[in-house]
């Protein structure tokens, strides 16, 4: 019988991408956020959280890797309850290098 | 202003959002909003003898009229009892609000008597849940929890209410407007236009509906849709009822165990038409092998559903009922005579064998036995197994909503619960339960329930004593080494269900078990309808899992 087994992911070899998520800010937001990311055993390689507008709602800054199912995670990320915007950009993106220096 | 506890105003507030039903069980944690419950003259509470049944039975009365149904379930072991009934709603976009009962505030993370983040459990298994943290939160995170659970695709929603915030004082002036869906985006234009140019230059295409098409009442206009463009249709195990399955264009379900002749049909299509179905492992086989020539029309209330599994040609993210009516106009209408007759052909090549079907002491013939007995305002729900796949293959369903069956959890233990709460929100229905003699152990105690609520729920028990769909993998796929699939000793489910305070009735004794059966569910109130069946009786065709759905064997 041929079972049905998902092709092993590359894990290298694919850009860095930053995802910028505006969400609520409660206790709860981020465990809905890594949730969907640890099911799907994609992980996260940076995350960064803090409150805005007030502390009513937080942005929070991913780096992931950009292999096929990232336009899943995406989709997926938009239906979340608590998350009101996700913005896409390149690896170019500083927020991520200017951290570098606490991790050195 | 008015003043009152926030167990008080939960009940206010489910009171105005229209529920009138709920089915639970009370402990500790949930007691203060039990005590509300109490006093209330609008809800009925049906006491359930497992919280799982109680989740069960939400789905039921939210499957049968399409709004969120709601359970009680205390802190602990009781939360920890309603996961797997969350988990099949939603696998298969059920709107129900499940409130659940918590220590206090103060006392959560302490490792507290019946403490159990519930919360964190049902991340993954809901559309959105709640830990409230005041009582002031409730008059917003209740409406929240409802036009959550109905809106876009419906879904199961948590609210875990703190003992202390249940008790907790609250005075305000007005209460919140009952809720109603949200309003979804305009369907986008061009999509349909592109859609339809598809569709009236397809030579041959095909229409496959899901479960979404029933959850959004389009039924009507996707059978519309098939007749105007002369499309063939197959359903999933979820749509099953959208279109009638003796309707001409109707080619029955697809996938793992549906007839050959449809998964053929579907190997051919040059367009595929999916409205409200996700590709689902069970239904497509191999997905890189399902429809190989298709171009694919993708409709879906869920964007994150539209190219996940297929990549779409066009992909539209709407409700299916007004996508469907903005298509509808733009379809021409068409004879496709080759292409049906192209389908007949087939048909009568690799049709649906459905082995003595008139013969009521086979399972076939049981199943079509039934159907011959009620007409099409009864509800047929199912457990998990071959019984399920049985009368998926061989119940001529005519409407949406007539069929309950857990397809994306595939939860054995369903069917009983679930045509109880059917039952509750359809009281002049006939309700059916198929069950397996491995899948009825796993809910019986709901027994005592369903006799203390005296519903018109029919349980027709189909016994092969064994675990029959493991039976039967293990003699297909696992070189016939039968292990843990046989049961040593049978209980007699007669004298369980008489136990409870059930009327059964064993078709294995009648002389004639055609009229035993007719009499059986003619009679108001619940009945065990109990009928062996041979254990060798395989479910055909059959998909190995993993294969593509041409490579069926058997039927």
């Amino acid at each position: 019988m041929i079972e049905q087994v998902a092709d092993p992911l590359p894990q290298t070899g694919f850009a860095k991408v930053v995802l910028e998520l505006e969400v609520n800010n409660h206790p709860g937001v981020m465990s809905h956020i890594c949730n969907l990311f640890a099911r799907r055993a994609f992980n996260m390689e940076g995350i960064l959280c803090m409150p805005v507008a007030g502390g009513e709602r937080s942005r929070i800054w991913l780096l992931v890797f950009e292999d096929q199912r990232l336009e899943q995670m995406i989709r997926q990320l938009e239906k979340l309850e608590d998350v009101l915007a996700v913005r896409r950009h390149g690896a170019e993106h500083e927020v991520f290098e200017r951290l570098e220096d606490f991790f050195h | 202003m008015m003043q009152m506890t926030g167990a008080q105003l939960i009940v206010r507030l489910l009171e105005r959002q229209g529920v009138r039903t709920i089915a639970g069980i009370p402990g500790g944690a949930i007691l203060p909003l039990y005590d509300a419950l109490g006093g209330s003259e609008l809800i009925h509470h049906v006491l359930a003898r497992h919280e799982q049944g109680a989740g069960f039975m939400a789905q039921g009365m939210a499957r049968a009229s399409g709004q969120p149904a709601v359970c009680f379930a205390s802190s602990g072991p009781g939360a920890t009892n309603l996961v797997t009934a969350i988990a099949d709603a939603f696998l298969d976009s059920i709107p129900m609000v499940a409130i659940t009962g918590q220590v206090p505030l103060s006392m959560i993370g302490t490792d507290a008597f019946q403490e159990v983040d519930i919360y964190g459990i049902t991340v993954p298994i809901t559309k959105h849940n709640f830990l409230v943290r005041s009582v002031e939160e409730l008059l917003t995170v209740i409406p929240d929890a409802f036009r959550i659970a109905m809106s876009g695709r419906p879904g199961p929603v948590l609210v875990d209410v703190p003992k202390d915030v249940q008790n907790q004082l609250i005075s305000f002036t007005d209460f919140p407007p009952r809720v109603v869906s949200d309003s979804l985006p305009p369907v986008d234009a061009e999509a349909i236009e592109e859609a339809a140019r598809l569709i009236n230059e397809a030579e041959q295409p095909v229409l496959y509906l899901g479960g979404g098409v029933v959850h959004s009442g389009a039924s009507a206009l996707a059978v519309t849709l098939a007749e105007q463009a002369c499309m063939p249709t197959t359903m999933t195990l979820m749509g099953l009822g959208a279109m009638p399955v003796d309707h001409p264009l109707s080619i029955g379900m697809l996938g793992m165990h549906g007839a050959r002749y449809t998964n053929f049909v579907l190997e051919e299509a040059d367009v595929l038409v999916c409205v409200g179905a996700r590709f689902d492992d069970r239904a497509v086989g191999k997905a890189a092998q399902f429809c190989p020539r298709a171009k694919i029309v993708h409709i879906d209330v869920d964007p994150s559903e539209l190219h996940k599994i297929k990549r779409a040609h066009v992909a539209i993210h709407a409700d299916v009922g007004s996508a469907l009516e903005a298509l509808l106009p733009r379809i021409r209408k068409s004879m496709r005579k080759r292409w049906l007759s192209h389908v007949d052909s087939l048909r009568s090549r690799f049709p649906m064998q459905l082995p003595g079907m008139d013969d009521p002491r086979t399972h076939y013939g049981l199943v079509r036995a039934v159907a011959a007995a009620l007409d099409d305002d009864a509800i047929i729900t199912t457990d998990v197994g071959q019984h399920q796949m049985w009368v998926a293959q061989a119940y001529p369903f005519r409407r949406p909503r007539q069929w309950m069956t857990s397809g994306g959890l595939g939860t054995m233990g369903f069917g009983v619960p679930t045509a109880m709460g059917a039952a509750l929100a359809e009281p002049d229905r006939t309700v059916v339960c198929f069950s397996g003699d491995g899948s009825l152990m796993m809910n019986v105690q709901e027994f005592a329930t369903l006799a203390e609520e005296n519903l018109n729920v029919k349980i027709v028990l189909m016994n092969n004593s064994s675990l029959g769909l493991v039976y039967q993998q293990q003699n297909l796929f696992y070189g016939k080494r039968v292990f843990a699939s046989k049961y040593g000793a049978g209980p007699d489910f007669i004298k369980i269900a008489e136990g409870f305070g059930i009327g059964a009735v064993d078709l294995d004794q009648a002389a004639n078990p055609r009229a035993a059966l007719a009499q059986a569910l003619q009679t108001p109130g619940p009945c065990l309808i109990h009928a062996s069946i041979d254990r060798e009786q395989f479910v055909y065709p059959m998909v190995p899992p993993g294969a593509a759905n041409t490579e069926m064997i058997g039927g």
